[in-house]
């Protein structure tokens, strides 16, 4: 008996896993958001207020297909489900579906955010949807340039000057060559650029960090430089004209995920495909293993005959390829011309996503997408004149990452590593 | 090492993993009570044609490259080699000559440009310390921008909202700006300490937080200037303006605090134990730790002591910079460059000094060379960045100059990797 009651003692006395005190924040972040939308989402709403969500865009072959609910209820309902989510979390008895139940928790209030954002009135879902989708690209391509050099353990802060410089010879090129040949000109560019980032960190071995840093500083400098000596005087090379959207047929046209995924420029569908083959690349082919490898313990790799040196230039002038396309994207289809620092700090968040999707192709997407619809809920709700100042939905995904990174969210956790320069016996 | 020096004595105790760096006798200083002086007086472990000569050396290659840059973006000309290459010729070679003369005689080619140049310096060595501070500690405070907006921001609003004389409103806003500076600084170090996020990451997403702070701020009736629509603060008072040294000339009582601060930062690395304990956590955290030191408390204080320096060079763009207001972004780029600065002063107080001297005189000399000769101030980020890789890389100069390798390497700064 008294074993027993002293083993049933122990056993409650015992110290919380990790999992397990992430589960109890968690479920208590889930329970205040609960609170929080019942108490504004839904009492903060007068009764009897519709919220019209419009589901096609103008034109669309579907078009006015739209769908309205009653906003408060919407509010009290969305209460309940966060309620019970969180009592689920904070009970631990199903440690997996922590993070399950964070993202739908948080997607639902995002939903109901939207429906008090839009009581009274109508929101294009589908348009911020489909933006959302768009805003993601370039951010998703900035951290796959950044995947693809940390899981060979080289930090590449640089995503940021390769995206600035790419979009700068993109256009220049693409307006004096057709924008295909902008296209590989700046894809060359992000690869020589990734060259340049290898060179310094896996040859000369300064401290990655700072090659990168060097390179963003020479690429702001340089790209402003020749943007006021070259393009202010010759507007003609400041034109590069803009790769248009191809419908896929029949896909295109179902509503709603017809204009978000079918409906959209080449770089869109590349940066899914690319998306899919790294995640099949990275974990299931010799050259994924290999590259992983390097990452992790690089002598180790060496040991088996692995080429350490070799992995790491070439994924990392792969990343650079990517970057590349990421700066075209930005100056060849999202806006057809060249300004002063136009990525302004894309690359900066694109190094956030790698870090939030934990260094995995499709985390990095999910991270992508996360980011590319706080931007586009940021240009959305100017439009709906909430009273929440647009400068702090600006500041969400900065602050998001913050608490990812701190490890509120679970510990992200880089290649082993990462950063460290290999020098062979 | 240990044997000749007292362990008391902070400044002559080996730091954990850099003993034999300082240890290593060096043949060519005949005295080593000299050299020993040199080095405490500079941080560079070497002697002083060797320290200079690199540096010395990239910025003759980064001006050789600049002028390549000026060639061959030459519009007006570049037809003309076609037909005329002599005319060609000489057209390039004036326009760069026009460049770098007007580049000199704006930082240094008048009273006027020499006060310019410090004015310009002023910022650039408080940030540049700030970076510095971080870099000996082993932290890589990327978030200088941030810091000097928070701190800016502190300072401004001290400065319009209180009237008293200058002797008690000026230092009541450095203090603003220190604190304000400290405290957006020290909770990346404090998330660091807690639950080692990378300080890179949490510094840069909290610049990006305090970029549309300050938005917002401008645009709240806290400090939005009255009847105006548009971001922009309401003038700090005049009693909180740093006053100018020499009557008209822009050179502010800003540059004397950061001569202050150099002196004040030099002593508080090389003479306290404080500084000792950031400079051993600094060259080898598990030593610092093994040696019963509280890293977890030293991050935390080393990324204050690096913001309140930053706050201050946000108070001076806003207090020592007319017209006294804060605008959207106002502390532009001066927290990236002086993570080049940082480079360039090898991390050491006197030498972060002299570069916010050289930066400055670029910046200085940039707007003369816009202004007369018609190139973009731009160019002056492309030769800092050129300067700095080839500070990093000291190999790279040595290979294009063939300068023998010297005995030792002078290591400047190691970051770590994610993990921290």
């Amino acid at each position: 008996m008294t074993a027993i009651a002293e083993g049933a003692e122990v056993t409650s006395k015992r110290r919380a896993t990790p999992a397990e005190k992430r589960a109890t924040v968690i479920g208590i972040v889930l329970i205040a958001l609960a609170a929080f939308t019942f108490w504004a989402f839904g009492l903060g709403v007068t009764s009897g207020l519709e919220s019209k969500f419009n589901l096609s865009l103008p034109g669309a072959r579907f078009d006015d297909l739209s769908w309205t609910v009653n906003s408060r209820m919407v509010g009290f309902v969305v209460s309940l489900i966060l309620a019970f989510l969180g009592g689920m979390t904070l009970r631990r008895s199903h440690l997996k579906w922590t993070n399950l139940g964070l993202s739908i928790g948080l997607g639902l209030f995002a939903f109901s955010f939207l429906t008090w954002a839009a009581a009274d009135g109508s929101f294009s879902l589908v348009g911020m949807l489909t933006s959302t989708v768009v805003l993601s690209v370039p951010v998703t391509l900035g951290a796959l340039t950044g995947l693809m050099c940390e899981r060979v353990a080289v930090i590449n802060i640089a995503i940021e000057g390769q995206l600035l410089t790419s979009a700068f010879v993109g256009t220049i090129v693409g307006s004096a060559a057709g924008i295909w040949v902008g296209l590989v000109a700046a894809m060359l560019t992000g690869a020589i650029l990734g060259a340049v980032l290898a060179v310094l960190a896996i040859k000369y071995r300064i401290d990655q960090i700072i090659a990168g840093v060097v390179i963003n500083i020479f690429a702001l400098g340089i790209t402003s430089f020749l943007a006021r000596r070259v393009l202010s005087a010759s507007q003609e090379l400041n034109s590069p004209g803009r790769f248009g959207s191809i419908k896929i047929p029949i896909l295109g046209d179902i509503p709603v995920i017809g204009p978000m995924f079918f409906d959209h420029n080449m770089f869109v569908y590349v940066t899914f495909i690319l998306v899919i083959a790294l995640h099949f690349g990275l974990f299931y082919t010799r050259w994924g293993l290999r590259s992983r490898s390097v990452g992790e313990h690089p002598k180790a790799a060496d040991t088996v005959g692995i080429n350490v040196y070799r992995t790491r230039y070439r994924n990392v002038i792969l990343g650079g390829l990517i970057a590349g396309f990421g700066g075209a994207f930005l100056t060849l289809a999202q806006v057809s011309r060249f300004e002063e620092n136009l990525t302004a700090g894309i690359g900066f968040i694109g190094l956030a996503a790698l870090i939030f999707g934990r260094w995995r192709p499709l985390g990095v997407l999910g991270a992508g997408l996360v980011f590319g619809f706080a931007r586009a809920l940021q240009q959305k709700l100017g439009i709906l004149g909430t009273p929440i100042p647009s400068e702090f939905l600006s500041m969400t995904p900065y602050i998001v990452t913050l608490i990812v990174v701190a490890g509120v969210v679970g510990r992200a956790r880089p290649p082993a590593a990462d950063g460290q320069p290999y020098i062979k016996d | 090492m240990s044997d000749t020096a007292p362990p008391e004595d902070p400044q002559n105790t080996p730091l954990p993993d850099m003993v034999p760096q300082e240890e290593a006798p060096s043949q060519k200083d005949g005295d080593p009570r000299k050299s020993d002086m040199y080095r405490r007086v500079t941080g560079i472990g070497t002697s002083a044609r060797q320290a200079m000569l690199v540096p010395a050396l990239a910025l003759l290659t980064a001006l050789i490259i600049g002028a390549f840059i000026i060639a061959v973006t030459d519009v007006d000309t570049l037809p003309l080699w076609g037909s005329d290459p002599g005319e060609a010729l000489k057209a390039t070679v004036t326009g760069i000559f026009d460049a770098y003369k007007a580049l000199f005689v704006g930082s240094v080619g008048s009273l006027d440009a020499i006060s310019e140049t410090l004015f310009a310096a002023t910022p650039l060595i408080l940030a540049g310390l700030a970076v510095a501070v971080g870099f000996q500690a082993g932290l890589f405070n990327i978030g200088v921008n941030g810091q000097m907006h928070i701190g800016g921001m502190a300072a401004l609003w001290v400065g319009f909202t209180f009237a008293i004389p200058a002797v008690f409103h000026i230092p009541l806003v450095l203090a603003a700006a220190l604190v304000g500076g400290a405290l957006w600084a020290g909770l990346a170090g404090l998330l660091k300490a807690r639950t080692g996020a990378h300080e890179v990451i949490t510094t840069i997403m909290l610049n990006f937080i305090a970029l549309f702070l300050v938005d917002y701020l401008l645009k709240s009736s806290l400090f939005q200037a009255p009847g105006r629509n548009d971001p922009i603060s309401a003038p700090a008072n005049p009693s909180s303006v740093f006053t100018t040294l020499f009557g008209d000339y822009r050179v502010n009582i800003g540059f004397i605090i950061a001569l202050a601060a150099v002196a004040i930062v030099w002593w508080l690395m090389y003479r306290t134990t404080v500084g000792f304990e950031f400079r051993a956590v600094g060259a080898n955290p598990s030593g610092g730790r093994y040696a019963g030191m509280s890293v977890a408390w030293i991050y935390v204080s080393v990324m204050a002591v690096s913001g309140a320096l930053a706050g201050i060079a946000g108070a001076n763009q806003i207090v020592a910079v007319e017209p006294y207001r804060a605008i959207s972004n106002f502390a532009g780029n001066i927290g990236f460059d002086a993570i080049a600065l940082a480079l360039l002063g090898r991390s050491h107080p006197v030498g972060v000094l002299f570069a916010g001297l050289l930066f400055g005189a670029l910046r200085a000399g940039g707007r003369e060379m816009q202004g007369a000769a018609g190139i973009p101030i731009d160019l002056v980020l492309v030769l800092q960045a050129l300067i700095i890789v080839m500070i990093a890389a000291p190999e790279l100069v040595r290979s294009i100059y063939r300068v023998k390798t010297p005995d030792q390497e002078i290591t400047t700064v190691t970051t770590s990797g994610w993990g921290g």
